[in-house]
C-alpha cells in the first residue's frame, strides 16, 4: 500500500511534479483509511478493555476464577495444539504436490483449498452434523461402536480443521511456485534422500513462510466461532472454546466477565498482528505474501 | 585403472512431453574423459536429454548405459552424476563451504568421510575454483561467475562418474563467459572428467569441445569434432546452425556444382542431377571480376573486425549476402561488385 502514496518521482519535462495535485486527494484518502481503521478496529478494542475493567481489576480477575472459563481455555489451547500442527502437515503436503508436479485435478485441488474461505462456517459446522450427528450418515455406526464425535472434543477439532486448513496451502504454494524446483534437483543429484533434501533444503527455504501461516492459522484456530458452536453443543465446562464461553456470559448480561475472557482473544489478536508485522518486515523477501503488497 | 573406452552410452532415447515430440530415437555414445558439446537451438531436446542422463526426468523408450551397466532404472542419486543448473541452483541458506560439502554430508554415515576430511576437500575445490577464503560467504554475496564456480565445485565434490552442465554461461555476461570457459577446459584437461555440457551458442560449442553433438528437434544431425562439424557438416541444418551462411541456387552436373553456368570448386555428391541449392560460408566468398563472378550486387557496408574485412553485398534478389574477403581496399556502398564461389557444400 505504501507506494501509492509516497511520492512519484516526476518526469523531467513535467513543470509540476505528479504528487502535488495528488496533495489534496492523498489527505483524503489517508484521512478515510484512518477513520476507517478507528471506527471499526481501534475503537472496538478500546471498548473491550474498558468494558472489561469497567468494575475494577477485581471484577476483571473473577471472571478468571471461575473453573468454566478455565475449563475453556484449556479446550481452545488443546483444539489448536492438534489443528494447527495437522493443518501445517496438509498444507505441506498439499503445496508441495501442487508446486512441484504437474497431475490431473491440480486445479481442482488449488479451488477446493480455497474452499472453506468461499463457505460460511455456519455451514461448515452444520456439514459435520450431517455426517456425524445421531441421524447423519455415520450416526448409527458411530453410536454402535461408542465414538462420540458431535458435542465433543472430536467434533470441534474437526470443524476447526476444515475452517483453517487454508491458511497454511494458501501461503506456501506461491512460495513454493516462485523457487522452483531446481534446488531440490540438485541435492538429489548430489545424492541427498527426498526426506534429506526437504529438510535440509525446502524446509529452511519456507521457513519464514510457514512460520507465518502458523501464526495466522492459529489465530483463526482459537477465535472461530460458527462452525465450531454448531458442532460443541455448549456444555459448559466441557464443550466451551473461548468464543463460545464469551458468547454464554453476554446472554447472561455478565457483561464484565464476557469482555474479561473476550481481552484473552484481543490480547491474542494483538500478538499475532506483532509478530505477523515483524516477519513482514524482516523477512519480505522470503513469504509470498509479503511480495504482493 | 582400465575404464572403457565408453562412458556413457545413450541408446534409442525417446521422450513425449503432453503432445509434444521432445526427442526421438536418439543414441550416442561419450568417450571417457571427453568434454561434448550438445549443441541445439532452444526447443531441440538438448536440456531434456541432459536430465535423462542425469535421471532427473525418465525416458518414455530406450536405454543409458554408464560404462557397462544399465542406469535407466537407477534412481538419480545412484546415478553418481554432477550436475550444474542453469541459474546455479545454490542453497541460499548454506555458505559457500556448505554448499560445496551438501554431497558428502548427505551420504549415509557409514559412507561419509570424517569430518576434517570434508574440511579438507571443500578447502581443495575452493582452491580449484580460486575462491579461497569464500568459504564463509553466502550465495548471494557472490557475483555470477562466482556463483557458477561454487556449482561446478558442489558437483565434483562427490567425485561424479560424469559432469553434466546446462547452458553453463548463458546467465553470464561477454567477458566472464570468456574467462569461465577457458577455465573450465583448463579444470577439464587437469582432472580428465567425462563432461557433457548443453550450450545454444555455437562458438562456445567450437570453441570449448572436444567432440560437439548438433541437435534439432529432437534428433541427432551429427557428432563430431568441432573441425568435422564445420569442415564436413552433415545436413543442411548443421551447416545452417553453425554460422552465417549464403543459400545460392545451383545446378549439379557431371559430378560439379555449377552457378548460373559457371563452374564452382565444389564438387556434386555422386548420383545428383539438376537444381540443388549450394550452402556458402562468409570466408568462401571473394571479391572477382564480373567475367569470373558466379554471384553479383552492390555493396552496402564494409568494416573490419579484428583483421578481417567484412563486406555485406546486397543481390539483386534484395538478399543480404556477407563476405569475409581482405583485399585492404575500401569498398563504398553503392559499389557494384561481383563475387566468386570458392566453396561450400551440397546435401544430396
Amino acid at each position: 500500500m505504501s507506494e501509492i502514496f509516497s511520492p512519484t518521482v516526476a518526469p523531467p519535462v513535467r513543470a509540476e511534479p505528479v504528487a502535488s495535485e495528488g496533495a489534496a486527494t492523498r489527505t483524503v484518502l489517508i484521512g478515510i483509511a484512518i477513520a476507517f481503521l478507528a471506527l471499526f478496529l481501534v475503537l472496538p478494542l478500546i471498548a473491550v478493555f474498558t468494558q472489561a475493567f469497567s468494575k475494577g481489576v477485581e471484577a476483571f480477575l473473577a471472571a478468571f476464577r471461575e473453573p468454566d472459563a478455565w475449563s475453556a481455555i484449556r479446550l481452545t489451547l488443546t483444539v489448536a495444539a492438534i489443528a494447527v500442527p495437522f493443518n501445517v502437515v496438509f498444507g505441506l503436503a498439499a503445496s508441495w504436490a501442487i508446486a512441484k508436479f504437474e497431475f490431473p485435478g491440480k486445479s481442482l485441488l488449488i479451488t477446493l483449498i480455497d474452499l472453506p474461505f468461499s463457505v460460511s462456517p455456519v455451514v461448515s459446522g452444520l456439514i459435520y452434523v450431517l455426517l456425524f450427528g445421531s441421524q447423519g450418515l455415520f450416526g448409527t455406526w458411530l453410536v454402535d461402536h461408542g465414538i462420540q464425535v458431535l458435542f465433543a472434543l472430536p467434533g470441534i477439532v474437526l470443524a476447526t480443521v476444515f475452517v483453517t486448513f487454508p491458511f497454511v496451502a494458501r501461503e506456501l504454494i506461491p512460495l513454493m511456485q516462485e523457487q522452483g524446483s531446481s534446488e531440490e534437483e540438485a541435492a538429489l543429484t548430489l545424492g541427498a534422500s527426498g526426506l534429506h533434501a526437504f529438510r535440509t533444503v525446502t524446509l529452511p527455504n519456507i521457513r519464514w513462510g510457514l512460520l507465518y501461516s502458523v501464526l495466522l492459522c492459529n489465530a483463526r484456530a482459537m477465535g472461530e466461532f460458527g462452525a465450531v458452536s454448531v458442532v460443541s453443543g455448549h456444555i459448559r465446562g466441557l464443550t466451551n472454546t473461548i468464543p463460545l464461553h464469551v458468547e454464554i456470559l453476554y446472554n447472561e448480561y455478565n457483561f464484565v466477565a464476557a469482555f474479561a475472557v473476550a481481552t484473552l482473544l484481543a490480547v491474542l489478536a494483538l500478538i499475532t498482528l506483532v509478530l505477523k508485522s515483524f516477519l513482514e518486515w524482516r523477512f519480505a523477501g522470503e513469504l509470498a505474501h509479503g511480495r504482493s503488497h | 585403472m582400465d575404464r572403457p573406452s565408453t562412458a556413457i552410452r545413450v541408446e534409442g532415447i525417446s521422450k513425449t512431453f503432453d503432445t509434444a515430440a521432445v526427442l526421438h530415437d536418439l543414441s550416442i555414445d561419450v568417450r571417457a574423459g571427453e568434454l561434448l558439446g550438445l549443441l541445439g537451438p532452444s526447443g531441440s531436446g538438448k536440456t531434456t536429454l541432459l536430465r535423462i542422463i542425469a535421471g532427473l526426468d525418465a525416458p518414455d523408450r530406450g536405454r543409458i548405459l554408464f560404462g557397462d551397466d544399465d542406469a535407466t532404472g537407477l534412481a538419480v542419486q545412484e546415478r553418481a552424476v554432477g550436475f550444474v543448473f542453469q541459474h546455479y541452483a545454490l542453497f541460499k541458506h548454506m555458505s559457500v563451504a556448505d554448499n560445496i560439502a551438501y554431497g558428502l554430508n548427505a551420504r549415509r554415515r557409514a559412507d561419509r568421510p570424517a569430518k576434517a576430511e570434508i574440511k579438507r576437500r571443500v578447502g581443495d575445490l575452493l582452491d580449484l575454483i580460486r575462491l579461497s577464503g569464500f568459504g564463509d560467504r553466502y550465495p548471494s554475496q557472490l557475483s555470477g561467475g562466482q556463483r557458477q564456480r561454487v556449482a561446478l565445485a558442489r558437483a565434483l565434490a562427490v567425485e561424479p562418474r560424469v559432469l553434466l552442465l546446462d547452458e553453463p554461461f548463458g546467465a553470464l555476461d561477454a567477458q566472464v563467459r570468456k574467462d569461465l570457459r577457458r577455465w573450465l577446459r583448463e579444470i577439464h584437461d587437469r582432472t580428465g572428467q567425462t563432461t557433457i555440457f548443453v550450450t545454444h551458442d555455437q562458438d562456445e560449442a567450437l570453441e570449448l569441445s572436444d567432440r560437439v553433438a548438433v541437435l534439432d528437434r529432437g534428433r541427432l544431425e551429427q557428432v563430431g569434432t568441432p573441425d568435422e562439424v564445420q569442415e564436413h557438416p552433415a545436413s543442411a541444418t548443421v551447416m545452417k546452425f553453425l554460422g552465417d551462411h549464403v543459400e545460392v541456387e545451383a545446378l549439379a552436373e557431371g559430378g560439379r556444382v555449377l552457378v548460373r553456368g559457371r563452374e564452382t570448386p565444389v564438387a556434386a555428391p555422386a548420383g545428383t542431377i539438376g537444381p540443388v541449392k549450394l550452402y556458402v560460408r562468409p570466408w568462401q566468398l571473394q571479391l572477382a571480376e564480373p567475367e569470373a563472378a558466379h554471384l553479383s550486387g552492390t555493396v552496402r557496408s564494409s568494416y573490419r573486425t579484428q583483421g578481417r574485412q567484412r563486406i555485406e553485398v546486397v543481390d539483386i534478389e534484395g538478399r543480404v549476402l556477407a563476405v569475409e574477403d581482405f583485399d585492404g581496399i575500401r569498398h563504398p556502398a553503392g559499389h557494384p561488385v561481383g563475387l566468386r564461389i570458392n566453396g561450400g557444400h551440397v546435401f544430396g
